[in-house]
C-alpha cells in the first residue's frame, strides 16, 4: 500500500479514536473540568502524567540530541526523570491534601496575598505558552511531512482537534484521551526501536541491546561505535567532552524545572486521596521510563546505522556515491528529507562521493589532503528528524513509518493539551474567580474556562504558524522560569512555617527576574538577535550558561525567601494551621467534597 | 490540629525519610554519573543513561510504600 495512505489510516484513525474518547467523558462540573472529578486511578494517572509531560521535544528531539553528542547530552535523560523524585516527594502528596485545583491558588493562600497568586499566574502563563508554541509548531512539521498538506493547513486541524477534546473534555476529557495517547506514543517510539536492535544486536529489549553486542563481529555494540565515530574525527561517544559544572547545573535546572512545570503538577489534584498522589509519581515515571530507557539505544543505533550508510565499506574504505544515494531504495529517506530542507548534503570535491567526517578535527587533515577532502559534505542533518526519519533508514514498513508519525502527532498534542488546560485554569479560576469577578457562579465559571481555553488554542495557533523564531530558545526560558520561581515558592510554602508572604513574593521575583535577564543577556532582549552582551560560548557568571541557570535562579529564589521572612513578621496563626494541615494526610476527602 | 505532639512527631519522621532519599537522588546521578566519569567512564555512561533512572523509580516506590505505613504507625492515615 502507498505510504502516504498509510500515514492517513493511522493517523485518521488515532485522531477518531481521540475525538470518541472527548466525546465520552464530557466535563459537566469545575471539578471535572479541572480535576476529572478527582476520580482517576492512580496508574491511569500516571499514564496520562506521562503523556503529559512527554512532549515533541522527548519524542522526536531527545534522541536526535543524544545521537549525535552522546554521553554529554545524558542530562536530558537524567534531568528530565529526576524532576519526578522532587515531585513525588516534595510535592505531589501535599498539593493533594490541599485540595484546590491550580498551582497559583496554593501560592495564593498559603502567602495570604494576592500578589504572590498573581505573580505566580504571570510566571504559569509565560512557561506555559512559550512551551505550547513549540508543540504547535511540531504539529504542523510533522502533519507537513506526513500527510503532505502545507504547514498552515497542518496546524489547522492539529488545532481543531485539540479543541474539541480540550474545551468540551476539560481535564476529564483531556486525561482519558491522554491515556490513549500514551498507548499510541509508545508503541510509535518502541515498536521502531525493537526492529532495530533486533536487526543490530539481536536483542529484542533495545534498551540492553545497546549494552550487548554487534550482531555478527561479536564486539560490544557501543566499542564499535566509539571506534566508528572516532576514525572519522569525532568526539568519543560514551565519554565526556563538556565541563562538570554545566553539565551538573544544566541537569539540577531539568530536574527542578520538571518539577515547577504547572501543567505537571496539576495532574495530581486529580487521583482520589495523598496515597495515591505518591504512588500516582511513581507510575508517571514506570511510564516515562519506558520511553527514556529506549531513548539511548535509539539514539546509538541510528548514529551506528547513518554513519555506516555513508561508509559502506567502513570509515577506511571509500565513502558512499552520490549516484548510490539518489538511485538506490535504501538512500531513498535522503531524498524524502532533503525536500524538507531540514537534510541536505553536496559533493564539495567533486569526486562523485559524499564524505561525513569531522572537518575540524586536526587529526584528519592528513587523510583529508592525501584523498583530497574539501570538507564535511553531509552538510546540514537537523537532529529533530532522527527519529522521524529512522524507520526508513533502518529500511523497516511503511506501516512502522505511519505508526511513528502518529505517536510524534500524539506526543506533541497531549502536552499541547495540558498546557493549554493549565492556561485555561489560571485565567479562569485564579484571574477571573480569584481576582475579577469573585461571586461567579459556576456555570459562567466554566463557560469562562472553555472561554479561556478557546482564546488559548487560538493565540498558540497564530504563535505556532508566525513563530518567533526562537522556539528552541524559549524552552530554556520555561524552565529558568519554573525552577526559579514555582518550584521554590511551592516546597517553602510546605516545608517552611516561617516563610511569609513578603518573603515568598520577594524571592519569586528576585529568582524569576535576575533568571530571565540573564537567558536574555546571553541570547539577546526578547530573543532579539545581536541585542546579547555575552554567549554561551563565554558566559557572564562563573562560566555558566544561560540554559544552566535555572538551578542559580531557585536557590536565589529559596535564599532571598529566607532573608526576607527573617526580617518580617511570621505568617499569622491559621497559615501555619495551614501548614499543618497540609502536612497530615488524614481528612484529604473532606477538602475534595468542598467543591 | 496544631502543634499536636504526635503530628511533630509524624513529620520529623518524614523529613528524615525525605532526606535519605533525596542523599541517594543526589549522588547517584551527580557522583556516579556525572563526577566520577573520569574514574569510571563505563560505569558512568550506564548511570547517565539508564541506571539513574531505575534509581529514581525505586526511590519513589520506596517512599510511597513507607510513607503509606507511616500514616498508619501515625494513625494519620486517610483511611
Amino acid at each position: 500500500m502507498d505510504q502516504f495512505v498509510l500515514n492517513w489510516i493511522f493517523i485518521g484513525a488515532s485522531f477518531a479514536l481521540y475525538i470518541g474518547i472527548a466525546i465520552w467523558a464530557r466535563a459537566g462540573s469545575t471539578s471535572e473540568f479541572y480535576a476529572a472529578g478527582r476520580g482517576v486511578h492512580p496508574v491511569l494517572n500516571g499514564m496520562a502524567t506521562g503523556a503529559d509531560w512527554m512532549s515533541a521535544a522527548s519524542f522526536i528531539s531527545m534522541a536526535g540530541l543524544i545521537a549525535f553528542v552522546g554521553y554529554d547530552n545524558s542530562t536530558f535523560l537524567m534531568g528530565w526523570t529526576g524532576g519526578y523524585v522532587l515531585l513525588a516527594l516534595m510535592l505531589a502528596p501535599y498539593l493533594r491534601k490541599f485540595g484546590k485545583f491550580t498551582v497559583p491558588e496554593f501560592i495564593g493562600d498559603r502567602f495570604y496575598s494576592s500578589t504572590a497568586r498573581l505573580v505566580a499566574v504571570i510566571c504559569l502563563i509565560v512557561a506555559s505558552i512559550t512551551y505550547v508554541i513549540g508543540q504547535m509548531t511540531g504539529v504542523g512539521v510533522a502533519f507537513g511531512r506526513f500527510l503532505e498538506v502545507d504547514n498552515t493547513t497542518g496546524l489547522l486541524i492539529g488545532a481543531a482537534v485539540v479543541f474539541a477534546y480540550a474545551v468540551f473534555g476539560g481535564m476529564k476529557g483531556v486525561t482519558y484521551t491522554q491515556v490513549a495517547q500514551y498507548v499510541v506514543l509508545i508503541t510509535a517510539y518502541t515498536i521502531p526501536a525493537i526492529f532495530i536492535s533486533l536487526q543490530l544486536t539481536g536483542n529484542p529489549i533495545p534498551a540492553l541491546g545497546l549494552f550487548g553486542d554487534t550482531a555478527g563481529t561479536g564486539q560490544p555494540l557501543l566499542a564499535t561505535l566509539d571506534q566508528l565515530v572516532t576514525d572519522l574525527g569525532f568526539a568519543e561517544y560514551t565519554t565526556r567532552n563538556s565541563d562538570t559544572l554545566n553539565m551538573v547545573l544544566f541537569t539540577l535546572s531539568l530536574m527542578i524545572g520538571t518539577a515547577g512545570l504547572p501543567h505537571v503538577i496539576m495532574r495530581f489534584f486529580t487521583v482520589p486521596t495523598v496515597a495515591d498522589a505518591r504512588w500516582s509519581a511513581g507510575w508517571a515515571l514506570v511510564f516515562i521510563a519506558l520511553l527514556y530507557l529506549t531513548a539511548p539505544a535509539v539514539g546509538a543505533m541510528a548514529r551506528f546505522n547513518i554513519t555506516n550508510q555513508f561508509w559502506p565499506d567502513g570509515p577506511q574504505g571509500e565513502a558512499v556515491s552520490v549516484e548510490t544515494i539518489e538511485t538506490s531504495p535504501e538512500y531513498a529517506w535522503m531524498q524524502t528529507w532533503q525536500k524538507t530542507g531540514l537534510l541536505n548534503w553536496e559533493d564539495l570535491n567533486g569526486d562523485g562521493k559524499i564524505q561525513y567526517y569531522n572537518d575540524a578535527n586536526a587529526d584528519l587533515q592528513a587523510r583529508a589532503e592525501e584523498s583530497s577532502w574539501t570538507g564535511n559534505e553531509l552538510t546540514k542533518f537537523d537532529r529533530d528528524i532522527l527519529v522521524l526519519a529512522n524507520p526508513e533508514i533502518a529500511n523497516l514498513p511503511g506501516w512502522v513509518v505511519a505508526l511513528v508519525a502518529a505517536g510524534g502527532l500524539a506526543a506533541a498534542l497531549s502536552t499541547a493539551a495540558g498546557l493549554l488546560l493549565a492556561i485555561s485554569s489560571a485565567v479562569s479560576h485564579d484571574l477571573m474567580k480569584g481576582q475579577l469577578t469573585p461571586n461567579m457562579s459556576e456555570a459562567s465559571e466554566l463557560m469562562s474556562a472553555r472561554i479561556a481555553m478557546a482564546v488559548a488554542i487560538a493565540v498558540a495557533t497564530y504563535l505556532g504558524l508566525n513563530p518567533p523564531g526562537f522556539a528552541a530558545q524559549t524552552v530554556a526560558l520555561a524552565f529558568g522560569i519554573a525552577a526559579a520561581s514555582i518550584f521554590p515558592a511551592l516546597m517553602m510554602g510546605i516545608f517552611s512555617k516561617r516563610v511569609n508572604n513578603t518573603g515568598a513574593v520577594a524571592g519569586m521575583l528576585v529568582g524569576l527576574i535576575v533568571t530571565v535577564v540573564y537567558i536574555f543577556l546571553h541570547k539577546g532582549w526578547f530573543f532579539i538577535p545581536d541585542t546579547n552582551s555575552y554567549t554561551d560560548a563565554a558566559p557572564l557568571f562563573l562560566g555558566i550558561k544561560s540554559t544552566s541557570f535555572g538551578a542559580v535562579g531557585a536557590l536565589l529564589n529559596f535564599g532571598t525567601a529566607i532573608l526576607v521572612s527573617n526580617a518580617t513578621a511570621a505568617p499569622p496563626k491559621e497559615i501555619q494551621e495551614l501548614v499543618e494541615s497540609v502536612r497530615i494526610p488524614r481528612g484529604a476527602g473532606a477538602a475534595a467534597a468542598d467543591h | 490540629m496544631s502543634d499536636k505532639p504526635e503530628n511533630n512527631a509524624y513529620w520529623a519522621a518524614n523529613i528524615r525519610i525525605v532526606t535519605w532519599c533525596l542523599v541517594i537522588w543526589a549522588i547517584v546521578p551527580f557522583g556516579f554519573g556525572i563526577l566520577l566519569e573520569p574514574i569510571m567512564p563505563g560505569l558512568a555512561f550506564w548511570v547517565a543513561q539508564q541506571g539513574s533512572i531505575l534509581v529514581f523509580l525505586a526511590i519513589i516506590f520506596f517512599y510511597a510504600w513507607r510513607m503509606n505505613r507511616l500514616d498508619r504507625e501515625f494513625g494519620v492515615d486517610e483511611q
